[in-house]
């Protein structure tokens, strides 16, 4: 029965609701989620649940709209947000981002830096950008679109996102505000929530098996024994991301339909 | 009786002040509001040996293709549509520059730290994370209160020279963004001894306010020392309102990253030119390369 309403639903749909998942009990706080489908997840959040949580047009304000990517009615602002401001937030402890990651580990640290060496990187990537400061300041989430072993692996390259065993070596008074809630990936969702915070397979999308998580993995992850499939969305939900929050699918396009 | 200063140069008058080996930043962010007529100037100019300091976009790629980098001062380099910058990569990858990394919220407290013309701002971010080891010029400190806590001392990130491009200023060096975001221009101006300001437009200083709201003039005249005429002058990079990022330019740009023989084609029909024969070649073009 699960499997054939699973059947019907759009993976990108799952990963959405796993994405909007992570915001809840955020309050008003700045949701930030950086890539298409933690866009439509965090709009999503408040379009339901979450209704007082901030977010951004992806540039220079907060606006209150439900639609993700485009306001044919005008976008409703609420406030300016430039690029200082956003550091305001993250210092002040008014924000959760959902970045991106190259590398993953079992610690949650994350690479977005380098792959290889960092002095002369076999690839590089972007930069450090914010890691460092949000994950020392504020409670992140990540989204792996393409779960991997290359992806969600042992020990990243370099550490620009800092994990758990990198908190824990500050001790608890410099961590204090580091958080590492969730990891959501196109096959499951992952977190931390063990005694010395290993990841931990969450549940899984509809039609996933446990071992293909595993085998996508590049290091043994915590599994209890009653692993959960992900909410699926409920109709209302579908409504909203298929009608208002994201009319032209472009969901699909970074998650297809396995 | 005496007559306030008119500021107005052209880039190879300000690229005529910088020398080899100075530390240079670049306003804007990733591929939005850059000076780019100032970069095209530096390129055809002898100056070598760069530290470069800049939220880094095409700025940045262009520099380092045309080998004017010694050290990269950055946070990211991107071209926003294109997220990784393929000239940036191939230097990386390369071993050609030296690499001074930062958190973009580090970077910001660098740039303020020296407008403040104080040593370093103490901040949390980077405590932890790999910056310590990749940066080596970054240093911890104790905080000197009952918290006793351990803190990222931020170092100045102070400048010989700056470079930011507004979409409006006057003469004298009022500068004014139309756009969405004002970056953090105004620190870099405040952190570099040459100052230097390109606009799309140069107009009156009444007219400024028939322009948008004084929120929106972000450069006073005090942080500026030469004034720089430049329409079209931050293409191929964004500059709201006036124009958007030229995205078909942008692409035959990171395309010529595929091997020395496409990049000396893509310098030698667009980095050779003056700035006025390079804006003659892109309207003979239609606007795009």
């Amino acid at each position: 029965m699960t499997d054939q309403i699973a059947s019907l639903v759009d993976r990108a749909d799952v990963c959405a609701v796993a994405v909007a998942e992570c915001f809840r009990g955020d309050g008003e706080i700045l949701a930030n989620p950086i890539g298409t489908i933690p866009m439509i997840g965090g709009r999503l959040a408040r379009a339901t649940f979450e209704p007082d949580l901030c977010m951004t047009d992806g540039e220079a304000r907060l606006i209150a709209n439900d639609e993700a990517f485009e306001w044919p009615n005008g976008a409703v602002v609420e406030h300016f947000n430039p690029y200082r401001q956003m550091f305001s937030w993250v210092w002040n402890g008014r924000r959760h981002v959902m970045m991106g990651a190259t590398q993953v580990d079992r610690h949650g640290n994350q690479n977005i830096a380098a792959i290889g060496a960092y002095a002369q990187p076999k690839v590089q990537l972007l930069g450090y950008r914010g890691a460092p400061g949000n994950t020392i300041n504020d409670v992140t989430s990540y989204w792996v679109p393409n779960h991997s072993p290359a992806v969600v692996c042992e020990a990243v390259d370099t550490v620009c996102g800092i994990g758990y065993d990198r908190a824990a070596a500050l001790g608890p008074h410099a961590a204090r505000f580091h958080e590492i809630r969730r990891v959501v990936t196109n096959l499951c969702v992952l977190d931390f929530d063990t005694p010395d915070h290993s990841m931990r397979l969450r549940s899984v999308h509809p039609g996933v098996t446990i071992d293909e998580v595993q085998a996508a993995t590049g290091f043994p992850l915590v599994v209890p024994d009653d692993v959960p499939t992900s909410r699926l969305p409920t109709p209302e939900e579908m409504e909203l991301i298929a009608t208002v929050i994201d009319p032209k699918a472009l969901r699909l396009a970074e998650v297809p339909n396995p | 009786m005496t007559t306030p200063k008119d500021k107005r140069c052209t880039e190879d008058e300000a690229v005529a002040e910088l020398r080899s080996g100075m530390t240079i930043g670049f306003g804007g962010w990733g591929s939005r509001r850059k000076p780019m007529s100032v970069v095209r100037a530096i390129l055809r100019s002898g100056l070598t040996d760069l530290t470069v300091v800049s939220w880094g976009g095409p700025d940045v790629g262009l520099l380092c293709a045309s080998g004017k980098v010694r050290r990269l001062v950055y946070a990211f380099v991107s071209l926003d549509s294109i997220p990784l910058e393929p000239h940036f990569r191939a230097a990386r990858q390369r071993g050609t520059i030296e690499d001074e990394p930062y958190d973009e919220g580090m970077f910001l407290l660098g740039l303020q730290a020296a407008a403040w013309r104080v040593p370093f701002l103490p901040t949390r971010v980077g405590l932890g994370s790999d910056l310590l080891r990749d940066n080596p010029r970054l240093k911890t400190i104790t905080s000197p209160y009952d918290d006793g806590e351990e803190l990222v001392a931020a170092p100045a990130l102070t400048m010989d020279a700056a470079f930011v491009h507004m979409n409006r200023a006057d003469a004298r060096g009022n500068g004014q963004y139309l756009g969405p975001d004002p970056y953090f221009d105004d620190l870099f101006l405040g952190a570099a001894t040459k100052r230097f300001l390109s606009t799309e437009k140069v107009i009156s200083t009444e007219d400024l306010s028939k322009e948008g709201p004084a929120q929106s003039l972000l450069i006073s005249r005090m942080l500026v020392d030469g004034v720089i005429e430049a329409p079209n002058g931050a293409h191929f990079t964004s500059c709201d309102p006036d124009y958007g990022r030229d995205e078909a330019f942008q692409k035959a740009y990171a395309a010529s990253a595929k091997s020395p023989e496409s990049w000396e084609a893509f310098r030698e029909a667009w980095l050779t030119l003056s700035e006025a024969d390079y804006q003659a070649k892109l309207r003979a073009a239609g606007g795009g390369a």
